[in-house]
Parts: structure tokens; sequence; C-alpha cells
């Protein structure tokens, strides 16, 4: 697809509460290729795309929370967030949540049709071929799984890897497994989360992959976080922060360059 | 309930079956069902078209399915066989208890049937004395064991070579003790060799079925090894036990949910046998039995009808949900607790024995969406785990500490102001106390997290208050 929207369009980041809260700076590397694409970035007041809610069966509260993010981004041509999990919820499952409500399932269909997670964004609707970035490694991508199987994220961030200058993409088997990070999935089944992220790390160190990428934060601290408790010394970084050359900052749950643990 | 539930206690299940070494080792050789589909899918390039087919039909009949399960009684009767409605395991199995006792029946053998294990058929039929052979191979194993399936297509696949030759040295023993049994097929001969005998000398035979055609009255069932023909075809008598969403309109219709199912099972193009019975013998056939009854067992199914668990009437049973599940495939069919396991257990058994009691399954998934991709009839299983996580939530099923967390979280991501500034605070706070390593070991309430994983620090101030900083403006 290459329908190429004339520039300025004007993007929404839905930077994601995990983005937001825990990981910044992807949010800039995110913007920062917006920009390059010819975007117009605004980041509208915002919190959580309520899946939390949504997927722990409190439809009231996930509701609540859709319509904010509805009304914050209203001035926006698209919606775009550095996550297929979230990217998901906005435009998959917003409009299922007001389905019974034809008012506001209007408003949400309209919505979803403009919500996009980043790379796929990138390639599919602005036609990016290639990035200027340089990162020295072999790298590994795991494909998170609303990316891959509700937005249709897979070709597009390999593709864009690959025109990263000294990077080498590596395939891991299982790539398309999931992690076992599924939100509040990991801490309430923690025991049986910990199973299935370890054979993820396995899979990673067998790749010969020296970093770990993916588009979704929740999964790469789920494999950061046991890669690390396993003391395997593979670098683990949100794509988008490679795509953008945006790779001061210490990798996902290292330290500060310099400080002692 | 005739089958024990454990399924309350799902987390010390877990726990149990990720210690177990010989179930680690058997699930990490279950690999192959995952590549033998995805070949046997790349080999048919229609089969998406055949699985929007195959939810058609399905849909179809579940949407008339008072109209063509009369149908299909009445072809039955015309064929010469009987229907007999169960409401309930109980129900099915007296049905089934009564048409042996009337027979004087001493040894029934038995096809694999998932609707037996679930109405706990086996133990009925022993506590009235009347012997119970499972003939599957699978089946015949795990029977051997006093276990129950661990998969719906694959009963033993938690059972190693080993462990089947050392069941079968205790099991039989006026078999001489010096046999050499270390081949798969030593042993495949050795089952074939004894069950050959109770196919011959069992009064009844009892099968489930993967179809019933209401064109024909006709059961279908698909076997690898055949055992289920000899079950139907042997005894006196032949009883189908079957729940009532197995009804397909007519045979065309069975043709295009059999092109779907092996694939999606096995990777097979189609299972080695599969076999149509339409009523007792005919005068003239040249076998068959002379008894010809289905047991058509609702146990809650037809609730389902016009809920939204509806859509979970469609599935065929391949196990292709479970096969591809990365919870399954941690710890096994066994943890589940009851009778089906993996993704369509996890829909299915709430509904069947209850949320109270089946609700730890739905919520024991991380979403990734893998089993409705790969299910032949489209069921949209993480949905609906969905919908039962919601019916827990309105019912104050869920655990205190997940509601009253969520309440918290809820209370500030619905006040963006507010949530701005205490998450600023809180991060920048964290940082502070991280940032050296860049991640912690342990932290207050994310115990689930950091017992296993290390969980990762954040950067410090907020994106949204670095935004506003670089940029002086709310937009």
């Amino acid at each position: 697809m290459n329908d190429a929207v004339k520039p300025p369009t004007r993007v929404g980041l839905f930077v994601t509460c995990l983005v937001d809260l825990m990981r910044p700076s992807v949010g800039f590397a995110a913007v920062k290729l917006l920009e390059q694409a010819g975007c117009k970035v605004v980041v509208p007041s915002q919190t959580c795309c309520g899946q939390p809610a949504y997927n722990s069966g409190d439809r009231a509260t996930a509701k609540a929370i859709a319509r904010q993010t509805i009304a914050a981004f209203e001035g926006c041509d698209y919606v775009v967030a550095p996550s297929g999990s979230c990217a998901g919820m906005l435009a998959a499952h917003y409009p299922e949540l007001f389905a019974d409500e034809p008012d506001m399932a209007v408003k949400a269909n309209a919505f979803a049709a403009k919500c996009h997670e980043l790379v796929s964004f990138l390639v599919d609707r602005l036609g990016v071929e290639k990035v200027s970035a340089r990162y020295e490694g072999a790298v590994a991508y795991h494909d998170s799984c609303s990316g891959l199987r509700e937005m249709g994220v897979k070709s597009q961030p390999r593709k864009l890897l690959e025109s990263v200058e000294g990077l080498r993409l590596v395939e891991m088997k299982d790539a398309e497994v999931c992690c076992g990070f599924g939100g509040a999935f990991a801490v309430k089944y923690g025991e049986l989360s910990d199973a299935i992220v370890s054979q993820k790390s396995a899979a990673v160190a067998a790749s010969g992959a020296d970093t770990l990428l993916a588009g979704d934060l929740g999964c790469l601290m789920n494999i950061a976080g046991k890669m690390q408790r396993e003391g395997r010394a593979v670098k683990v970084r949100h794509v988008a922060e490679v795509l953008a050359g945006l790779t001061d900052d210490p990798p996902i749950g290292e330290g500060a360059k310099g400080a002692k643990p | 309930m005739t089958v024990a539930v454990s399924t309350p206690r799902f987390k010390a299940n877990v726990h149990e079956a990720l210690h177990d070494e010989r179930l680690q080792r058997a699930l990490r050789h279950s690999d192959n069902f995952v590549a033998r589909r995805a070949s046997a899918v790349e080999r048919l390039p229609e089969f998406d078209a055949l699985r929007d087919s195959a939810r058609a039909i399905k849909d179809h009949t579940l949407a008339h399915l008072d109209l063509y399960l009369e149908a299909y009684e009445r072809k039955v009767s015309e064929s010469g066989g009987n229907v007999h409605y169960a409401r309930d395991a109980a129900e099915a199995n007296a049905i089934v208890l009564g048409l042996c006792r009337e027979r004087g029946a001493k040894a029934v053998t038995k096809g694999k049937s998932m609707i037996s294990e679930e109405i706990g058929l086996n133990a009925a039929l022993e506590a009235a004395g009347i012997e119970a052979i499972e003939t599957d191979l699978g089946e015949y194993i795990i029977q051997l064991r006093g276990e129950t399936p661990s998969h719906i297509i694959a009963p033993a696949i938690h059972v190693s070579r080993d462990d089947v030759e050392a069941d079968f040295r205790r099991a039989h023993r006026d078999l001489p003790a010096t046999r050499d049994l270390s081949q798969p097929e030593q042993l495949l001969g050795e089952a074939r060799a004894i069950l050959r005998d109770k196919f011959l000398s069992a009064d009844v035979g009892i099968t489930g079925a993967n179809f019933l055609v209401a064109e024909t009255g006709s059961s279908i069932i698909v076997t690898n090894e055949g055992n289920g023909d000899l079950t139907q075809i042997l005894p006196r008598v032949h009883v189908v036990v079957a729940s009532l969403e197995k009804i397909v309109p007519t045979l065309a219709d069975a043709a295009q949910l059999l092109r779907v199912l092996a694939r999606s099972a096995t990777g097979q193009d189609m299972s080695v046998y599969t076999t149509l019975s339409t009523g007792p013998r005919r005068p003239g056939d040249v076998d068959g039995p002379e008894e010809y009854h289905v047991v058509l067992l609702d146990n809650g199914r037809s609730a389902m009808l016009g809920s939204e668990f509806e859509d979970m009437l469609r599935c065929i049973r391949c196990g292709a949900c479970m096969n591809h599940c990365p919870v399954y495939h941690a710890i096994g069919g066994h943890a589940y607790g009851w009778v089906y396991p993996g993704p369509m257990g996890a829909v299915l058994t709430p509904s069947l024995i209850g949320v109270a009691e089946g609700g730890q399954l739905p919520n024991a998934s991380t979403f990734c969406g893998r089993c409705e991709e790969v299910c032949p009839m489209r069921i949209p299983l993480p949905k609906m785990m969905r919908h039962w996580r919601e019916r827990e939530f309105e019912r104050h099923l869920s655990p205190i500490a997940v509601r009253s967390g969520l309440g918290v979280w809820a209370f500030f991501a619905k006040r963006p102001a507010l949530y701005r500034l205490s998450t600023d605070l809180m991060m920048r706070a964290m940082h502070l106390i991280g940032r050296a390593r860049g991640r912690f070991s342990w932290l207050p309430f994310v115990g689930g997290w950091t017992r296993y994983r290390d969980l990762t620090a954040p950067q410090g101030a907020t994106f949204q208050s670095r935004w506003r900083a670089r940029s002086g403006s709310v937009q």
C-alpha cells in the first residue's frame, strides 16, 4: 500500500502508558521518525488505552477511558502508537466496546480507522522505504502478538531494520510465539508467565543475536527482565529507538553508563 | 458432576506441571503438530476459504438447531435406530447403563470419545460392574494408568514411550516378562493383540461422533487406528454418545468440515478412517450391529445458544488451539483441571461447569490470539475468554487484590491531569532509586513479576512531562 498522505499530516502520538512512564526515549524516537517522514506530531493529554480494565472484565472503566481517548484525539488525521497492543486496542477493540451504543459506535469506528501501529504506519501509510540510522549488531526481532495478529505487523519492521547501517538481522526460532507477558497475566500468573518467557529467552540466546528488538514495551520489559535475571548479556530495545538512531540511553533494564550496579 | 474438577486450584496444578520433569520432557517433544498443520495449510491454497464456509455451515446449523435435531432424529428412526436425549451427564450415563443392563452386557468396547470423558462414563460403567475397554491406543494407555486425556485428540501426549512399556509390563502380566518392547511397533502390536480379543467378546460398542448428519441420520467418526470401526461393527449393540452441536445438515456439509478437521488437527489431508454409521445392520448386510442407539447430550450447551458463547458451539474438536497455545505448551492438559484443556477448554469449561469453578481458565491467557488465528471454525476464543472475565467482574468473583488494584489505577487513568502529575513524580522517584542498575530485583505489589524477572526502572520524568517542557504548551 502506498497511498501516501500529503504532508504535513497531523499525527496524534498515542504514546502508551508504558512508554510514557517507563521509557520516554521510545516516544521521542517515534516523534523523530514521524517528523522525518513529514508529519506534524501532536501529543494530546492522555493516560492509557484502557486495556488493563478491558482485559480484566471491567467494561465500564474501559469505556470511560476509551471515550476520553477518542475525544482527546479528535483533531488528528491519524493516531499512531509505538505499540501493536495499544494500537490494536484503539483500532480493533474500541469499536467492539461500543457495539451496543450506536452513537458512540460511529465515533469509535471513525477513530479506529485512523489508528495505526508506528512502524506499519511509516511503511504502509507513509511509504517509508528506509531510515537513516546506524546500529552495530546482530539483531533479532520478536513479533509481539497483537501487533502481528491484530495490526498485521510482520514485514514492515524487518524491512526498515534492513536499511539500518551496520545492523545484521537474524531470525530466532518461534519469533511469532508469545513471550508470556499478557499485561496483568504476568503478575497474576507469574509462574506460568515465567515458564513462557523462559522459552523466549532461550530462543533469543540461541539465535546468536546481541540485541533483541520488538514493537511493544510490555513484551520487551518481560523479555529483558528474564534475560537479565538469567544473566544473559543481550541488549533489549524498542525497534523505534534503533530505527530513529536514538540509542544513547542505556538498553531496557540497563543502568546508566559508568554507573555501578 | 461425575468427573473430578481441580480447576479452582489451577495455580497449584500449574506449579506441579512445571516441576514435573517427565511431563515437561513430553511437552517439549510434542511440537510437530504446529509444523504439520502449517504444511497441510500451505498445500491447500483454498484453506482459508474453506474455513469461511465451515464457519457458515455451523452458524447456519446452530441458528436452526431445533429443526435439524428433529430431522436427524427422524432419519435415525427411519433407519431403525433410536435417539435418546440426555439433559446432563447423569441422564446420559443412566441411558447408556440402562441399554447395557437390559441386554445383560458384561463388557463394552469404546472408541475415543470426549463426551464419554465429559460424562464420566467409564466410572459409571465400572460402578455397575460392566467392564469398559478403551480401544484407541492413547485412551487404552491412559486407562491403564488411571488417568484422563491430557489432549482432546492425543489423549496420552503426556506419556513417554518408556512409561507405556512400564504400564504394559504391569498390566499384561500373562505375557512373558522377557519379551522385547523397546520399539513403538512392538507396543502397538501387543495392544492390538490384546484388544482383538476384547473387540470380539464385547456386548456393546460405544463410540463418539465427529458429526451427526441430519440429511441421512448418520454418525461419522474419524480415526487413525480403525479401532472405532471394530468397536461399532462387531458388538451386537452400537451406542453413539455425542453432544447436540455435532449436527450438520447434509453429507456435503460434513465433507466440507472434514476438509478442515484433519488438516487443523494432525496436518493430515484426511484421517486414515472416516466411517459413517446409519442405523443397525439391514437385511443382507454382511456385518454391523443389531441395534443402533444415539445418546444426544446437552449438558449446558443449549444454554449457550443465543449467548455470547454461542460461537463456541462451532468447535469441531481438532485441538489446533491447544497445539498452538503457549499456556498449554507450558503445562499440558491435566493442569486445566477438568475435561477440556487449552483455549477451547478455557471457554467451554466455565460454560459447562460454571464460572465460579472454571473461572481460572479464561483468566490464564495472555490473549496472544494464536488460537483464533489457527481455529478452522474461526472461533473468537480470546474474545470469549474476555467475556468470561466480564461475567466474573460483574458477579464480583475476581480476586479482591485485582479489583482494588484496578480501582486505584482506574481512578487515575480517568483523570488525565492528576495522572500526569502523579505518574511524573512517581517515575522520577523510582528512577532515582533504580537508575544505577537500571532495574529492580524486588518491588512491593509486583512480587508475581519480580519473583521471576527483574523489573525495568523508569528513565525519570515521564514522556508527557518532557514533551510539555519541550514544546512549552499543551496541544
